[in-house]
């Protein structure tokens, strides 16, 4: 019998990722306040879980490791430790090693043999080497005969407590068991057996004095009756063959039911070990990426498949003899289909949605080991962690969120003694919030720091050529220079927030989601950055608008207004050709017809829509013919079907059969403001 | 062939003992910890119960002890499922009631083997 259980790795692994973070969080918890028990006891649960988890699947090595820091925890828990500060910082760090150990597991990878060996070092430290104790205590009933003659067998006397019955244990069981190892004579005593009218059935009044022959070792006999050592009077003693005592006890053989199969379990479970140890390596195969839906998402697309097939059946019977008296069943029946449809695809999104916990769940960490470093004090605050939002936005939106985290802790919070002197709590705050808003997620990062410095921002501009020293900018302008390519204002380049290659490729990141990022500061009372990402990058709502003949979609997110054009306000600039006047500002006039270089209806800007768009936030005012419905459209790849093309983010198919291109608002405005450096569309020459 | 209750924190141990015991023709019920699974023993009968210690909500000692004060699981085998370091984790189980108990970490045939000695 062998029972392959390489088949539970995965979730071993999900389950110990999962028991990591819970630690990561309860020893960054452990921190904050007071020693709190039921934390403890969570944080030595996972690691006790990892540690018989690993021990059970065969990685050795985690076993061993996890072991460490369960001992420590568990003297923490006990209350034989005091939570120290240097001792949680150890214990996350072990954590750290601990998920490096099972991610080389998994993925089959060397590990990083120094820095355990380190950290295996600094928990020995911390348990001070008396940490054999509870090994001693195992062996204890390994006691030997020494009687110098090797006994042919042992002499057992076995009496229950009256109570024994009661945990469970069957005495006919042991003797069983006894029997498997040897022959066995047993001599029933019944002295104890009170009168019928007085006899609990409950109670075990019954004792045996048995005789085993056989050579296996005394601990062998004792392991039989290792779960009743406390539940009845028990000695074992030696048998020489000099006593010629088996005969005499045979008579009372009866007393115990023949049995007979039992023999075999023993010896099985000795095999099996050895056979374990060879198979402990075939293990790693590269992961497939996975997601956990919870049940009631998918009981609910069941219930909308089911909806569906019954909307279906209906609809096959109307057209199975229509006539014209059945046409109003006929659209109810569509506007059915077009509901299900609806819930199903919103049913579908669901299932990759994952709350945004699992991208905040890495900060308190951070900010732990950052402000360690700087000597800050900063309070992290979490909100709406379980706003969802799609899996593959959520792997992407990551490491911005961590840069611009590390920002805040860089540059905008201060050191304590700064914010005393500005008349602020010593103690930063950084606020990490979520929320829903229309089809998208909001996510806010602020902090009650010093805001930007936009005088040094100008000044360091200007000195890298992106700006003239007398230009004229308002602060918003000037907070936007942050996001400029090769822009960073520390005086001295930090560990924590790095080169300055940053905030630009955060922007860049964040768009190429199809999101934007906007940033508000005021001197000394903070920062906060707002980034708008649409909660999933499979469908958007899209704008139809029609240019000559042709269909084109615009992402409805990027929409700023759609207005009819006064000739009056258009004003000619040479050089950059029509500036149309909105308002207080002047956006660039980019006619698509010219763009996509197609056989213009309308020339005339009065004839046709203007639509104001926004874009690596800039505006844009895009000239079309007509604007036609608005419509949720899946987006198709135009990369891997054909290649990219700049100004397009994608094709999708529209109700009618025919493809539609998806504008790029941010490509449309580098095409328009550098037409040469780019290859894609073809942008002809304009008489300006 | 028997009804058997397992009762692990650990989706990976469950699903291993699960599987280990369905294999040999038992039928499995699970449980993610001690509350769960008394809720489940209350409302059926099981031949053997097995749990894991350490748990959320209720832990394994606790469960043995509300279960033996059940009426119908007063001799019903119950085997906590230990680790090497618990040599007070024997006794407390003991005290508890448990008929005895099964050291992680453990092999799919020591399971069969030791879930077989108790069923008989």
């Amino acid at each position: 019998m062998s029972i392959d259980i390489s088949q539970f790795h995965d979730v071993f692994f999900e389950e110990s990722f999962e028991g990591l973070d819970a630690m990561e969080s309860g020893l960054l918890n452990l921190e904050d306040g007071a020693a709190d028990i039921e934390e403890i006891n969570t944080i030595f649960r996972a690691a006790h879980s990892i540690k018989g988890g690993a021990g059970t699947f065969g990685f050795m090595a985690v076993s061993e490791f996890t072991h460490k820091m369960e001992t420590l925890l568990d003297e923490m828990r006990n209350g034989q430790r005091e939570v120290t500060p240097e001792s949680t910082n150890v214990l996350l760090e072990a954590v750290d090693v601990l998920r490096e150990m099972l991610t080389a597991v998994q993925q089959d990878k060397d590990t990083d043999d120094a820095r355990i060996a380190l950290v295996c070092e600094q928990l020995d430290d911390m348990l001070g080497g008396d940490e054999s104790s509870d090994i001693e205590q195992e062996s204890e009933t390994a006691s030997t005969d020494s009687d110098g003659d090797q006994p042919i067998g042992w002499k057992i006397n076995f009496r229950p407590h009256l109570h024994m019955l009661q945990t469970g244990n069957d005495p006919v069981r042991l003797l069983r068991e006894l029997e498997s190892l040897g022959e066995l004579s047993v001599n029933l005593d019944e002295s104890q057996l009170p009168l019928f009218s007085d006899l609990e059935p409950e109670d075990s009044y019954l004792a045996w004095q048995m005789e085993l022959i056989s050579d296996v070792a005394k601990e062998d006999v004792v392991e039989i009756f290792e779960w009743v050592e406390d539940d009845c009077d028990l000695t074992i003693e030696a048998l020489f063959s000099t006593a010629e005592t088996s005969a005499e006890m045979s008579e009372a053989e009866s007393a115990v039911a023949e049995p007979a199969e039992s023999a075999v379990a023993i010896e099985v479970t000795q095999l099996a070990a050895e056979k374990t140890e060879t198979k402990q390596k075939s293990s790693a195969a590269p992961v497939a990426a996975s997601i956990r839906v919870g049940t009631d998402k998918i009981d609910s697309l069941i219930n909308m498949v089911g909806e569906l097939v019954i909307t279906q059946s209906m609809l096959s019977q109307v057209g199975d003899n229509f006539t014209e008296e059945m046409l109003p069943q006929l659209i109810d029946g569509l506007a059915q289909l077009e509901r299900n449809t609806r819930e199903m695809q919103e049913g579908v999104m669901r299932v990759r949605m994952l709350p945004i916990s699992f991208a905040f769940n890495r900060f308190p960490r951070l900010v732990h080991d950052l402000t360690d470093k700087s000597g800050k004090k900063v309070d992290l605050k979490l909100t709406g962690e379980q706003t969802e939002l799609d899996k593959t936005v959520m792997e992407k939106i990551g490491d911005p969120l961590v840069h611009l985290v590390r920002n805040s802790l860089d540059h905008g919070l201060e050191t304590p003694e700064v914010r005393l002197a500005a008349g602020k709590n010593e103690t930063g705050l950084l606020n990490l919030n979520a929320y829903h808003q229309g089809g998208n997620i909001v996510i806010e990062i602020e902090d009650d720091g010093a805001g930007l410095n936009e005088e040094k921002i100008f000044n360091k501009a200007v000195e890298k050529g992106l700006v003239n020293a007398d230009d004229k900018l308002n602060p918003e302008k000037i907070h936007e220079l942050i996001f400029m390519a090769g822009f960073s204002t520390a005086d001295v380049v930090s560990d924590i927030s790095g080169r300055g290659v940053g905030m630009d490729v955060v922007r860049k990141n964040i768009h190429s989601l199809g999101g934007s990022i906007e940033i508000a500061s005021e001197k000394n009372v903070g920062t906060k950055f707002t980034i708008r990402l649409p909660l999933t990058l499979a469908i958007m709502d899209g704008q139809t608008i029609r240019v000559a003949n042709e269909n084109y979609i615009l992402p409805l997110i990027s929409i700023v207004e759609s207005i009819e054009i006064k000739d009056t306000d258009i004003k000619q600039v040479s050089g950059k050709g029509e500036l149309y006047k909105l308002r207080d500002d002047y956006v660039p006039v980019i006619r698509l017809y010219e763009v996509f270089n197609i056989e213009p209806q309308i020339t005339d800007l009065e004839d046709g829509l203007l639509v104001v768009v926004e874009g690596d936030g800039q505006k844009v005012g895009l000239f079309i013919d007509d604007l036609l419905g608005q419509q949720q459209v899946v987006i198709k790849s135009l990369e891997t079907n054909y290649r990219k093309v700049v100004g397009l983010s994608g094709a999708t198919i529209l109700g009618d059969g025919t493809v539609a291109l998806i504008l790029d608002v941010p490509g449309l405005i580098s095409l328009y403001r550098e037409p040469s450096s780019k290859k894609g569309l073809v942008k002809p020459e304009r008489a300006a | 062939m028997a009804k058997i209750l397992a009762v692990d924190d650990s989706a990976s141990m469950r699903q291993m003992v699960a599987f280990t015991l369905k294999g040999a023709g038992h039928t499995v019920t699970d449980a993610a910890d001690g509350k769960q699974a008394l809720d489940i023993a209350k409302t059926q009968s099981f031949d053997l119960v097995l749990t894991d210690i350490n748990m959320p909500v209720m832990d394994g000692i606790t469960l043995t002890k509300e279960l033996r004060a059940l009426p119908s699981y007063r001799f019903t085998p119950v085997l906590v499922l230990t680790t090497e370091a618990g040599g007070d984790k024997k006794s407390q189980g003991r005290a508890a009631g448990a008929t005895g108990w099964l050291v992680k970490p453990f092999n799919p045939e020591q399971l069969l083997s030791t879930v077989n000695k108790v069923l008989g």
